[in-house]
């Protein structure tokens, strides 16, 4: 075939497989409504139930000032829903990216991914498509989570500016492109989706649960504060607190974006590699 | 394409394809026959750069499979086992992803796409989505898509696995038509043997991922040794000299009763036998002609009929695969 029918660009394929991922999910508005539900489940229903600042604010005994300085103290700022609302960006893209590993799984055992192989497309572009796919999704959602939370009540932080915005994607980004690097390299693997599936079900409550995305770690016992802090989620929740609910607090934020930046890059490295090999077989 | 010495080993221990050689010349239909675990896919999958060889290597549209791949990759066409076209975009949403992942400028996809739509007959389903489709249409997708990048070798995995007698048959038509249209060479495993037989030029019976006999069918069945005429002759006189003795014939065995007379060209000499009895006093009671079928050849050279219990159980499982998304309609 003569090389003028063809467009020379590499992004071709790429944009190509990320679009037929996506395509997927943007034309079924049903999936996309679950997709957000659940997070809004947990605000509505968690967020506002576990209204721990009440407890210090109803108790008659406890000044009012004393409440906001031990909310502050433990939280970060006085409101618990605005603490763990943000914990649900970071939950989101923790799910989100979970089910993108998924499906590899169901390209594989398909033979869709065989397919994809016996045509030209790089290898590289067909594992960056998976990641690819996995973070513009995560991303929208975490925009339309962060919009109802806002609905819903979150109270901005005094040093919130529109452009800290960019900073919460940016911080979105690098999480998602690290964690779908690591849920790829298991799903491309399983040929069975119920071995995924049974991957991710214990995977995920603990990844939460072992992060400051829903309580403080200064409150968790030391074992646990050791895995908290190695926890990625844990520095993707406080990089969006910082932007959007705390008192800014640069060099911690600095902290963030490093930790953030270091598990992306590790993680996609290592991710594209080993089913670079793999898909070469 | 011509493959030296292909093999294929997997864990070490398992070999499933051993040496594997052969030619297939350009235009002609190559047909790859064998029980189900015989090496078939392995053989394919390796043809199709998804699987390295780990001894031997192969050409293809004169391109080396490893060292030039993508040069390969671009030249061929593959209908895989499995129907890969994803069901949550429309089929002519299938066919263009397919097109991108070639790199084909989307201005000349766009018309291939309606050309190829329109040859396979879905045209009035382009903008359906592709779980509306039945297992027939399906194929006819699968097959559009391989032909989107022009392939000069055209694959085809059991291409018709799982489809009704009908159904099966009219994607040969479109297969035939596809090929006049384009003329290209196509490879093919298949493990129904009479569409082995009325297809392929020439066919390579393979098992334990060896082949066995290359040759048309044609040339395989006369191998065999030519037609059988069965015979049943009134009273109780012995005539297997008298028929042995006769042009063509080549073997006569008596049993139950009855001769059967291994001959070539059978029509020609089943009167020529009758003639000859009836001259001697004989009355022929009974008579017919077989001529052997592909299969003859195929339990010949390996020995047994499908096998279940030996399946490799990826193979299996894709098998089942695509028969319960075909049945699902």
């Amino acid at each position: 075939m003569s090389q003028s029918n063809r467009s020379g660009n590499p992004f071709h394929g790429l944009w190509a497989l990320t679009n037929r991922d996506l395509k997927k999910w943007y034309k079924e508005p049903f999936q996309l409504f679950m997709s957000i539900l659940q997070p809004i489940l947990w605000m509505g229903l968690f967020g506002k139930a576990m209204n721990i600042g009440a407890i210090f604010a109803g108790n008659p005994n406890i000044p009012p000032q004393l409440a906001e300085l031990l909310m502050t103290k433990t939280f970060g700022t006085s409101d618990y829903f605005s603490y763990m609302a943000v914990g649900m960006l970071s939950f989101v893209s923790l799910f989100t990216t979970m089910f993108s590993g998924m499906s590899i799984v169901w390209d594989r055992r398909f033979g869709v991914l065989d397919k994809i192989l016996s045509t030209p497309v790089a290898r590289s572009v067909i594992v960056f498509s998976k990641l690819l796919s996995a973070t513009v999704r995560s991303m929208v959602q975490a925009g339309i989570v962060l919009i109802i939370a806002v609905i819903l009540g979150l109270k901005v932080g005094p040093s919130f500016t529109p452009l800290n915005i960019v900073g919460v994607f940016a911080i979105t980004f690098l999480i998602c492109i690290g964690l779908s690097s690591a849920f790829l390299m298991i799903g491309i693997r399983s040929t069975r989706w119920e071995t995924q599936m049974a991957v991710m079900n214990l995977l995920n409550l603990p990844l939460m649960f072992s992060s400051n995305s829903l309580f403080p770690i200064s409150t968790m016992p030391d074992w646990l504060q050791l895995i908290a802090k190695l926890n990625p989620l844990t520095y993707a929740s406080d990089g969006i607190r910082q932007l959007l609910v705390y008192q800014m607090d640069a060099s911690q934020l600095l902290v963030d974006f490093t930790y953030l930046g270091v598990f992306a890059v590790v993680f996609a490295t290592i991710g594209i590699i080993l089913s670079w090999k793999f898909l070469s077989k | 394409m011509r493959a030296d010495g292909l093999t294929r080993v997997f864990n070490h221990d398992l070999v499933a394809v051993d040496h594997v050689a052969f030619e297939v010349k350009q235009g002609e239909i190559f047909g790859f026959l064998g029980p189900n675990g015989a090496g078939k896919t392995t053989t394919i999958n390796m043809l199709i750069t998804i699987l390295k060889p780990t001894e031997g290597t192969a050409s293809v549209c004169g391109y080396d499979l490893t060292k030039e791949a993508n040069d390969v990759r671009n030249c061929i066409g593959v209908v895989p086992q499995e129907y890969t076209a994803d069901e949550d975009l429309t089929g002519q949403e299938n066919i263009l992803l397919c097109a991108d992942l070639y790199g084909i400028r989307r201005d000349i996809s766009e018309k291939r796409a309606d050309e190829l739509l329109k040859l396979v007959e879905l045209t009035p389903f382009k903008d359906k989505r592709v779980d509306t489709y039945s297992g027939g249409m399906r194929r006819r997708l699968e097959l559009a898509c391989g032909l989107i990048n022009r392939p000069r070798v055209l694959f085809l995995d059991e291409p018709t696995l799982g489809l009704d007698v009908q159904t099966r048959e009219a994607t040969w038509n479109y297969i035939k038509k596809l090929k006049q249209e384009y003329g290209m060479t196509l490879f093919m495993t298949t493990h129904y043997l009479e569409e082995a037989d009325t297809l392929c030029d020439r066919i390579a019976i393979i098992d334990h991922g060896r082949i066995l006999v290359i040759g048309s069918p044609d040339d395989l069945k006369s191998a065999l040794g030519g037609d059988i005429i069965t015979l049943g002759v009134e009273g109780e006189s012995d005539i297997t000299d008298l028929v042995r003795g006769l042009k063509n014939v080549k073997e006569v065995k008596k049993q139950n009763g009855m001769y059967l007379i291994k001959a070539e060209n059978g029509d020609v000499t089943a009167p020529i036998i009758i003639e000859a009895l009836r001259r001697n006093g004989h009355t022929v009671t009974r008579l017919s002609l077989t001529r052997p079928t592909l299969n003859e050849v195929y339990l010949d050279y390996t020995g047994k009929s499908m096998r279940d219990t030996e399946e490799s159980k990826e193979e299996f499982r894709a098998q089942r695969m695509t028969l319960r998304r075909a049945r699902r309609r």
